[in-house]
């Protein structure tokens, strides 16, 4: 019994490795247009790049329902990084070695995309990130600018900026408190930008407190920052951790409102006893689910019945991406990839769901932020915040 | 020509067939290709290096990775930060000094771990290298000028195939010459039983640190040439699952099979990046190549638990396609 | 001096929780002389059990309250208890004679395995789910800046219970006898007529069963699951096992709190970040002193 297993199972362990075998050269079909997604279908941050992947195939479904971009079908290809630096290059070079992708889109971690941005400059294939918000992902450390790379999101100094001129200005707060994730980039890139800006007006930052992501128990930052009185809490994480910290917040007593980023917007962050916890919060955004315009109306709709669930702000800047890239070949008129990478730089006043996007000379999207208020657990528009 | 004359001219031999291969593969591969390779042979470092402490002495180390980061920060943070980015000129010496530093470094983090597994056995050291290799991962992440979270970018493409399998040779030809030293029947003396080894007068102490010196030292340097050739290292990514990884490689490929582990690590390598292309019944394995992983890892250990070539001795091998006749038994195993 | 009760308060429930688990693996440690790295994810399989049940109608129906806790309990500890027992019957058992380093890669596959797999988006997925409310909570004792809430007392009794069950079942019934003689001696054991697999499949169901019950202590006081929520306090009761001297059951439970309020304490007076590492060295610290844990059996080995 057991040798027969081995030999089922050895068998097909040899079939795997002939059948990699087989597919290495690659037939060239000109009826369809191949895009490349690499993205953290598993490990640590999974459940962006899942997020982000159901976004992309919401657009790609729509584009080719409508007939595809060129004449042409527009065929997806998602390959795993595993959430790992390791596999972000193997995904990014293989669907520019193998697949032969004419755009490459991904990643959400701004580590990843910065494995794979020296690869698409090397391969010369154009790059498109949907949410890495690090400014050197586009502009490498010796100021100079990627010419294949290009982001659809913010870049933290912006968000850090927004928030803190809406929480000096708009809500006349003085003395704030931060709380981030050290071992996550982004929310210490916010953070770093929501001080300078803060401290600039005149603000008074009280004590700059961290967490590492995957803690789940906060109390004893909490304890310390309730201590101080502050007139409210800058929390620039990811929703997966900051339901927990409102409602350990309260547990404290701690009434202030709590301030974020991008990072909070997804359906799970005031989900059942978190509701309560996050009431009458900020955090600035792309858009507005409730946003009335036509499009974002029917992009949540749409979503809501592919998928079961509400649209997170991954999926959109996902869906946005694959809009923006599909415009950008039309433009271009054929899949060349110096010809898409052009009429990508030329970006202008692209209506997409989070915002009219529009490609600057530091490749990075030049868009208005809303902050959003929660009221009763939804997203409710509060401020359009200009750069 | 004595043995350790022979070892010189099999190193010697190994460098070239990697210069003479390195035409076909760099001319004949494409760039995903050349990648999954160069991240073998890097798999292969990191394996046979835990091998020398794991395999031969014994000593079941769960922190390897972080040997791996303290090599790949030194050498990528000098690179960066000291001799600066120059892109395109691959200064080869200033390489080799880089990855020496790294593997220097990481040597004396070995030094430093090796101490306290005099005291520890089995679980117990285990818990310990694995609370190092995490203590390793948090400084870092707290470490602003290093890059904190998203760790050093920007690092230079210096790795090559050459580099790479050009350093595994020196490994095996360290690890053979080693274990066929006094220093090898003392790492095996030292694994099979401590307390008989000691007895008859073995310095299991001068073993077991030697063992975490010479792995953490090759362990530092394959550090080194992951952070240039991936351009971006982070502390995240030399976590415990990394340490595991590694101990996989080991328990797979046989305790104290070179060539076995080397396999293993091949495969381990591998495995993940087949899997993205299969399609058995119109159904992707894209999808869930990592549960398949999990699977080959539980199947492979209950049908082949001695580990891959755990029991195929290379030289008793051609001895037998030779029709020599077995050699009086010897203490290797 | 508050700070510190507050501080100690949080430490011990969160210790309890931590002792659960790793009551498992030393038991398993036992008995069998190998770390059952599923464990944590185990334990993870018991959130999402406990999930399922609340968030079907059934669960939706029945509403948050004491009988709905009870049958979240049992249903999860059951759960759990199978799962284990299943593994051990299908990874482990073929591998029973088999050096433990291989059956320890065994259990690295799977709980990769585990994880993986719960990670695919028609499983669990990797989005977070957020844990319904079993019961309400309330603040029990609220005096300036000292705060104790339900939850906390509710933890601390239904560990100690547990326990204290633990001990009765291990010390006073035959199949404890059992266990304690199988985990002198396995060989012996069953040259002496006792069925030792079914001692083996007993000690995983209660090992993985405590787990399950953790599982539900902790995703009432922290409402997220996610597939890999297993890891950590998979490694932190797997360290406070050894701690306390892996395969002494006692020790497992003391190293539990123990690892719990050092965890907060660090976080309260010297970095929240940094907690993990000062754990982990204090940790190192004690072993280096004391090699084969608090309460392990250390010294002489027989030659």
């Amino acid at each position: 019994m057991y040798r027969l297993i081995t030999l089922l199972f050895a068998g097909l362990l040899a079939g795997i490795m002939i059948s990699c075998g087989g597919n290495g050269g690659n037939e060239e079909e000109s009826d369809v247009i191949k895009i490349g997604h690499f993205a953290s279908l598993q490990g640590d941050i999974a459940t962006f790049g899942q997020q982000t992947d159901k976004g992309i195939k919401l657009a790609v479904e729509e584009i080719n329902a409508n007939g595809g971009v060129l004449g042409k079908q527009i065929q997806l290809i998602t390959e795993d990084t595993r959430s790992t630096t390791q596999d972000a290059g193997l995904a990014a070079e293989k669907l520019i070695s193998n697949d032969g992708v004419t755009v490459l889109l991904g990643e959400v971690a701004s580590s990843l995309s910065l494995v794979a941005a020296p690869i698409a400059e090397r391969e010369q294939v154009p790059m498109l990130t949907p949410s890495s918000t690090n400014p050197e992902v586009t502009v490498d450390k010796n100021g100079n600018v990627r010419k294949y790379v290009f982001r659809v999101c913010f870049i933290d100094p912006f968000q850090g900026k927004v928030m803190a001129k809406f929480a000096k200005e708009n809500l006349s707060t003085q003395r704030i408190a931060i709380l981030k994730d050290n071992a996550n980039d982004y929310s210490v890139g916010l953070a770093k930008n929501f001080r300078e800006t803060f401290e600039a007006m005149g603000g008074e930052i009280l004590a700059e407190q961290a967490f590492e992501a995957k803690q789940v128990d906060f109390k004893s930052q909490l304890t310390d920052i309730r201590d101080m009185n502050p007139d409210a809490i800058y929390v620039p994480g990811y929703y997966t951790e900051v339901s927990l910290i409102a409602e350990q917040a309260r547990d404290l007593g701690i009434t202030v409102p709590l301030l974020g980023g991008d990072g909070w917007d997804s359906p799970e962050l005031t989900k059942g006893k978190f509701k309560e916890a996050l009431e009458g919060c900020y955090f600035s955004n792309h858009y507005s689910v409730e946003d009335t315009t036509a499009k974002v109306k029917a992009f949540t709709e749409k979503y809501d019945q592919s998928y079961g669930e509400l649209p997170g702000a991954m999926s959109a800047l996902g869906y946005d991406a694959m809009y923006i890239v599909a415009d950008a070949i039309t433009r271009a008129g054929s899949t060349d990839s110096e010809a898409v990478t052009k009429a990508l730089s030329e970006t202008k006043d692209f209506p997409g769901i989070t915002g009219n996007i529009t490609i600057d000379e530091q490749h990075n999207a030049e868009k208005s932020a809303v902050v959003l208020m929660i009221k009763e657990g939804k997203f409710t528009y509060f401020a359009t915040m200009e750069p | 020509m004595s043995r350790k004359h022979r070892s010189y001219l099999y190193l010697l031999i190994g460098f070239a067939a990697i210069i003479g291969l390195s035409f076909p593969f760099e001319a004949g591969l494409n760039s995903y290709d050349m990648r999954i390779v160069i991240n073998v042979g890097i798999s292969m470092i990191l394996a046979a290096s835990l091998n020398l402490i794991n395999g031969f002495t014994g000593q079941f180390s769960l922190g390897h990775a972080g040997f791996m980061a303290i090599g790949a920060y030194t050498a990528s943070a000098l690179t960066t930060m000291v001799f600066g980015t120059t892109e395109g000129t691959t200064q080869e010496l200033l390489f080799l000094v880089v990855l020496i530093a790294g593997g220097v470094s990481a040597a004396i983090a070995g030094l430093l771990i090796g101490i306290p597994s005099l005291r520890l056995k089995g679980d117990y050291l285990a818990i310990v290298t694995l609370g190092f290799g995490e203590i390793i991962r948090v400084v870092l992440q707290n470490i602003e000028p290093l890059g904190g979270s998203l760790g050093i970018s920007g690092i230079p493409r210096y790795t090559t195939f050459i580099w790479t399998f050009g350093i595994l040779a020196v490994l095996i030809f360290v690890t053979e010459n080693l274990m066929r030293s006094t220093y090898g029947r003392g790492f095996l003396a030292t694994r099979d039983d401590e307390i008989a080894a000691e007895s008859v007068g073995v310095n299991t102490t001068k073993y077991k640190v030697t063992a975490f010196v010479v792995g953490a030292f090759f362990a530092g340097i394959a550090g080194g040439l992951y952070g240039h050739y991936n351009s971006l290292i982070r502390p995240l990514d030399f976590g415990f699952l990394k340490s595991v990884e590694i101990v996989v490689m080991v328990i797979l490929g046989g305790m104290g099979s070179t060539w076995g582990v080397l396999l293993a690590a091949a495969l381990l390598t591998y495995l993940p990046e087949a899997l993205r292309e299969v399609e058995l019944f119109g159904i992707k394995f894209r999808d869930f190549r990592m549960t398949i992983y999990a699977l080959s890892l539980i199947l492979l250990m209950i049908f082949r638990p001695q580990g891959l070539l755990g029991d195929f001795n290379a030289e008793e091998f051609i001895r037998k396609i030779r029709g020599k006749p077995k050699k009086p038994a010897t203490t290797e195993t | 001096m508050e700070e510190f009760l507050q501080q100690l308060i949080n430490g011990l429930s969160l210790g309890a929780i931590y002792a659960l688990i790793a009551l498992g693996y030393t038991m398993i440690y036992g008995v069998l002389r190998f770390i059952n790295f599923a464990h944590g994810d185990v334990f993870m399989i018991g959130t999402y059990i406990g999930f399922f049940i609340l968030t079907s109608s059934f669960g939706q129906a029945l509403g948050p309250g004491f009988g709905t806790a009870v049958i979240v309990f049992l249903a999860a500890m059951l759960g759990c208890g199978l799962l284990g027992v299943t593994i051990e019957f299908l990874a482990y058992r073929p591998l029973r004679t088999r050096p433990k380093l291989t059956v320890l890669i065994t259990a690295i596959g799977v709980s990769f395995f585990l994880e993986y797999t719960g990670q695919l988006s028609f499983v669990f997925g990797a989005d977070p789910r957020t844990f319904p409310t079993v019961v309400e909570k309330t603040m029990v004792v609220q005096s300036g800046s000292l705060v104790i809430d339900s939850y906390q007392i509710i933890i601390f009794v239904v560990a100690i219970v547990l326990m204290l069950g633990l001990r009765m079942l291990i010390m006073k019934t035959r199949i404890g006898t059992a266990l304690r003689a199988s985990s002198m001696n396995l060989n012996a054991a069953s040259l002496m007529g006792i069925n030792t697999n079914a001692v083996i499949s007993f000690t995983f169901f209660v090992g993985s069963a405590l787990a399950g019950a953790g599982a539900i202590l902790y995703a009432m006081s922290y409402p997220k699951i996610n597939p890999l929520m297993g890891i950590l306090p998979g490694l932190k009761a797997f360290i406070a096992a050894v701690l306390g001297g892996i395969g002494n059951i006692s020790g497992a439970a003391v190293g539990g709190f123990i690892i719990g309020s050092a965890e907060t304490m660090t976080a309260g007076y010297i970095s929240p970040t940094l907690r993990d590492a000062i754990v982990f060295a204090i940790l190192i610290f004690i072993l280096i002193v004391k090699p084969s844990g608090l309460f392990g059996q250390g010294g002489t080995e027989k030659v």
